[in-house]
């Protein structure tokens, strides 16, 4: 497995049933039948997109960042990734991808890591977890910080040494490379447009994302 | 154990579950008598679990990938739940997740009770679901977990690779808790372990007491990060205090 992949889609935006820009720093939940195909495009680079998948039928079987590393025994999630749940199964399939490489070791900022990470005076500033409490809020159904594991980091940049050290490099992302995904069943998708400025994973200066699905043809 | 006074020691067989709550200031040692073993161990605030180990938290605030001492675990909530206060080994394992039946099932074979009695094949999924049950707690609550014992490197291209020879026999880590926490382990083989037999050896656990981290303790200076980290955590033990 090389470090990256490139593989592009032919999908056409035009013939998109959802398409919608995300600013920074908001939330957004889209649900997906099996077969739909979920695109997220990187509109001006170097943009964190911090996201959950849940089964649609039962939200307890959510995406896991472990069993998704240890089913392609490899850290970093590109084309012909599966996507796996907490009980071992696929939720979805990476099929298209221009950035090839994401994270999923990096997690998802929030007020209280912000204060560890850089300063106890950064706890006001607007953070993904925020993003997705207030989203899981909106969405209902019962959802809060319990269905809040380890996320995605799609076009984010976390590499890991064989030393074992942990760095966030400049992104590895630009303007309009995207990825693309395919549903293996029902899939609720829970997304934090991240909003951090207190490292590179925006280039520190966090901006919109266009999002899309195409119905199973 | 570098603490003052033993509290309670068990011997966890292998394939065996286990759960308590550790007062703050409590240390818990966890010892791989046959050097092989694999503890995959969640962690939860004991008053409110809906505060539990984060493994992003905790990695991105030390800039590894693995656990050792001198490191500490984190809360979802910018806290210390323990400090790894000694360490064998060098290396815990924490992005390699737990194995679930069908794993177990397709490298050991059925292995089931009603076939083997108490030397069934538990698997670490199922062993963490039916602890958690005895608390109020259920899948929604598996988030990643730390693997005591286990080494899993990661090459340039990001492949995973199983460390042989992580453990030895004897080896043993020590956990210095900072907050009253919930823990939940299994001791159950790892599912990258390369062994074809289901033969998870025995772990001895020892609870005792001991000083809380001093104002140079290893594990609050090792990072800036982590001197943050104490003052959150101590910031919420009086907090707590206040509304006993």
């Amino acid at each position: 497995m090389s470090s990256f992949r490139m593989t592009e889609s032919r999908l056409e935006p035009a013939a998109a049933a959802v398409d919608v820009t995300l600013p920074a720093g908001q939330g957004w939940t889209q649900e997906l039948a099996p077969g739909d195909i979920f695109r997220i495009v990187d509109l001006e680079g170097n943009q964190a997109v911090d996201t959950l998948f849940f089964n649609g039928r039962d939200i307890d079987e959510r995406y896991s960042a472990t069993e998704t590393i240890r089913a392609q025994g490899n850290i970093y999630l590109t084309t012909g990734t599966r996507l796996m749940s907490s009980e071992g199964r696929p939720l979805l399939t990476i099929v298209a991808d221009t950035c090839g490489r994401h994270d999923t070791v990096g997690g998802a900022c929030s007020a209280e890591s912000n204060q560890v990470r850089y300063a106890l005076d950064k706890q006001h500033m607007h953070n993904c977890r925020d993003s997705f409490l207030l989203a899981l809020a909106r969405y209902g159904h019962g959802m809060g910080k319990r269905d809040l594991p380890n996320n995605i980091n799609f076009f984010m940049n976390v590499p890991v040494t064989p030393g074992g050290e942990l760095t966030f490099a400049d992104g590895v992302s630009g303007p309009g490379r995207y990825v693309e995904m395919r549903a293996e069943r029902d899939v609720l998708v829970l997304i934090s447009n991240c909003p951090q400025l207190n490292n590179p994973c925006n280039a520190y200066n966090p901006t919109p994302v266009r999002l899309l699905v195409w119905p199973k043809v | 154990m570098t603490s003052n006074e033993s509290l309670w020691h068990d011997t966890l067989r292998g394939g065996q579950a286990w759960s308590r709550r550790l007062a703050r200031h409590q240390r818990l040692r966890l010892r791989d008598v046959e050097g092989r073993a694999c503890v995959s161990a969640l962690f939860y605030n004991a008053r409110d679990p809906i505060e539990r180990y984060n493994m992003p938290d905790t990695l991105k605030a030390q800039f590894t990938a693995f656990l050792t001492a001198g490191r500490v675990l984190y809360s979802d909530m910018g806290r210390i739940l323990c400090s790894i206060v000694a360490d064998d080994c060098g290396w815990h394992d924490t992005i390699s997740g737990i194995g679930g039946a069908d794993a177990s099932r397709a490298r050991f074979g059925e292995g089931s009770y009603q076939a083997l009695r108490n030397d069934f094949h538990r698997n670490g999924r199922d062993n963490l679901l039916v602890e958690l049950g005895k608390h109020g707690l259920g899948k929604r609550d598996v988030v990643s977990n730390v693997n005591f014992f286990v080494g899993v490197t990661v090459d340039e291209t990001g492949a995973l690779a199983w460390r042989p020879g992580n453990s030895r026999p004897g080896a043993s880590v020590e956990l210095r808790f900072e907050m009253d926490t919930l823990v939940v382990l299994s001791n159950t083989p790892h599912p990258l372990d390369p062994g074809s037999t289901y033969q998870p050896p025995p772990v001895e656990l020892s609870i005792g007491t001991g000083p809380p981290a001093a104002e140079d303790d290893r594990c609050r200076l090792s990072r800036p990060e982590n001197g943050r980290g104490f003052q959150l955590t101590e910031a919420y033990a009086a907090e707590m205090a206040g509304v006993r």
